[in-house]
């Protein structure tokens, strides 16, 4: 086991460089020049080459991604040319917003879709596995956006119970998870969120309950006399790898923010600043965001594989 | 039949008919099967795949699916009747009264759980007791069936050992709790050659040891010859034959037992060619209105085609049911 948590954290190094080396390229594959954003239309040729100097976008690409790689371990992403605030800053704070949605979104999106495909697996095709894949299906295909919208105007605007958007008047800096007036805010965007994951969840625990319900060794269980508890124990054991690497990706998801969701609530999180970042062609905070996000699921990707081994002998060796 | 209270059955079949209900069609994969088998006897199940020898015992320990499985007849088990067994009365007779081998070792233990969970939670199960003390049962159980160095062996899990030492957990694990009847349902057919004769040793020796009854599934006849002392033989669903191993083996009654035999390849000379018995058997959803063996049957008789045969006693404790064995 301890030689697979090694080579697991082996595997990811090569992965994390990957990602930074696309997240540099974006300066280069993005549209445009990354300059123009900078300098003033009428800028002449000797101004831009001293910024360009200034920039060091005058020397060798490897020698530029190598400078670049060296303030990001630092943790100095630069600045953002929207706000000349530094990225870090802004990322990590986005990111901690983002967090505290996910916070509340993930043990409940988990937890209702895996109980709903756990139930469902449990008795294939009555009614009540129907009725759970109806509600499944429905959670995944309900465009997130548009459900949002919908309990703004129920929830906000017609029974005016919760709040619209936003964070509160105390703002991101301020906010309070354990001041009702501040954690409102938090009810219609965490809601909106889980539908999604609560679906696909529920669809893939379905799916693999009923698959190992399946396998030989149940009959095994019930014929020594287990009871259909202990049996159902046996059956989520083996289902729960398969489940484990959906919720990974899930929960990677859920930290990357949606654009959309965050849009519509103005929740100032990762993904209304990606959104931000891609309008203003901030290249700076774009790669910050990308690559913290992409590290993020580096790093999931990792805890998952190493759970699942905990839980299934037979990946250990692989 | 059965002389003398000495001899009196531990399990009795009577009418035993199994059919799988689906939208489409019924399948008749048992029917009206009835046997005895005494206390530390073994019982034979012969016939070829699909002839209802799994489905006969999973019917005996209730393991087939209630809402598809159509279950008729009676089947007593120490006076108890087995069909009528509910919720915990039936959860400790599986396990605890009766245990089953099953063919494929790897799939039928849990690949996530080590073989000594299988066992405690099998012994904590029935006869309760501290971990402590199932761990130390689990161990003698493993040593019983021959698995070396036990004290190791019961941390690994399924897929790290081999096919037999894994039969061999298996048959630990049927044992766990002294059953009185132990179902084995081909239980060497999926082992290499040479580990199959170890494991079948072993059976045979477990089983006289212990004194357990043992119904024994196998489309082996070198296999029943070796471990049982009754054999019934199996066609489509049906019990045609039974009796005796060596008086069946030697001098069948019935053609297909025969046809089975002259199939079998024994001390043939290399050039001479193995008798196969022509055709398929039939489909279970439309059984023949005769004998379903009339069909492929070479002695078969324009009597054949008009109802299944009863069964008939020609010899003392041998049963067949077979139109030309009854007087005409």
């Amino acid at each position: 086991m301890f030689g697979y948590i090694i080579r697991r954290i082996l595997f990811a190094l090569p992965i994390a460089i990957g990602v930074s080396i696309v997240c540099f390229s974006l300066v280069y594959l993005a549209p445009g020049d990354p300059l123009q954003t900078v300098l003033p239309p009428d800028a002449t040729a000797e101004t831009i080459a001293i910024v360009k100097h200034e920039y060091g976008f005058d020397r060798p690409v490897p020698v530029q991604y190598a400078i670049w790689l060296w303030h990001v371990v630092q943790g100095d992403f630069g600045r953002s040319i929207a706000s000349r605030r530094p990225v870090t800053l802004e990322v990590f704070g986005s990111l901690a917003n983002t967090a505290m949605l996910a916070l509340f979104a993930v043990p409940v999106a988990f937890a209702t879709g895996f109980a709903m495909g756990a139930i469902a697996g449990c008795y294939p095709g009555r009614i009540l596995d129907r009725i759970v894949t109806g509600a499944a299906v429905i959670g995944v295909s309900l465009p997130n956006y548009w459900l949002g919208l919908v309990l703004v105007i129920v929830f906000a605007v017609e029974y005016m119970v919760l709040p619209a958007s936003g964070m509160g008047k105390s703002g991101s800096a301020a906010f309070s998870l354990w001041r009702w007036s501040d954690a409102q805010f938090l009810v219609l965007p965490v809601v909106t969120l889980t539908m999604i994951p609560i679906g696909i969840i529920a669809r893939t625990t379905r799916a693999a309950v009923a698959e190992v319900r399946s396998q030989e060794f149940v009959t095994t269980l019930r014929a020594m006399g287990l009871g259909e508890g202990a049996v159902i124990r046996h059956v989520l054991k083996n289902a729960s790898p398969q489940v484990l690497a959906v919720m990974g990706l899930q929960f990677g998801y859920l930290m990357g923010g949606s654009i959309l969701v965050e849009t519509v609530f103005t929740w100032p999180g990762s993904g209304f600043l990606l959104n931000k970042a891609i309008i203003n062609r901030d290249i700076p905070v774009l790669q910050g965001t990308i690559l913290a996000l992409s590290l993020v699921f580096v790093a999931t990707n990792l805890v998952v594989d190493l759970l699942q081994a905990t839980l299934d002998p037979r990946i250990r060796r692989a | 039949m059965d002389g003398g209270i000495a001899s009196l059955p531990l399990l009795h079949v009577d009418g035993l008919s199994v059919d799988f209900v689906t939208r489409e069609a019924t399948v008749h994969a048992v029917s009206d099967a009835t046997f005895n088998l005494k206390p530390g006897e073994v019982l034979c199940l012969l016939g070829e795949s699909g002839s209802g020898k799994s489905v006969t015992l999973r019917a005996l320990m209730r393991l087939l699916p209630e809402k598809r499985a159509r279950i008729a007849g009676k089947v007593t088990l120490g006076g108890r009747d087995v069909l009528a067994l509910q919720g915990n009365a039936l959860r400790s007779f599986r396990g605890g009264t009766v245990a089953m081998i099953f063919q494929e070792p790897m799939t039928a233990l849990d690949p996530v759980y080590t073989i000594g969970q299988h066992l405690m939670e099998a012994i904590r199960r029935h006869k309760g007791g501290s971990r402590a003390e199932a761990r130390k049962r689990a161990i003698e159980l493993l040593d019983l069936v021959k698995i070396p160095s036990p004290e190791r062996r019961i941390d690994a899990y399924p897929h790290e050992l081999s096919g037999g030492l894994r039969q061999r957990a298996m048959i630990a694990l049927a044992l766990s709790c002294g059953p009185q009847l132990l179902l084995a349902d081909e239980p060497t057919t999926a082992l290499d050659a040479t580990v199959q004769i170890q494991v079948l040793v072993l059976l045979r020796r477990l089983q006289k040891e212990l004194g357990m009854s043992t119904i024994f599934v196998t489309h082996d006849l070198g296999v029943a010859a070796e471990i049982a002392d009754r054999v019934a033989v199996m066609y489509a669903g049906r019990i045609i034959e039974e009796g005796p191993v060596d008086d069946v083996l030697r001098a069948p009654l019935h053609p297909y037992t025969a046809g089975l035999l002259a199939s079998t390849v024994h001390d043939q000379s290399p050039d001479q060619d193995i008798a196969a018995i022509p055709g398929s058997p039939p489909d279970l959803r439309r059984l023949p209105p005769g004998c379903s063996f009339a069909p492929r049957c070479a002695k078969a008789l324009p009597a054949c085609n008009d109802g299944f045969p009863h069964p008939t006693y020609p010899v003392a404790d041998r049963m067949v049911r077979c139109w030309r064995a009854l007087p005409l």
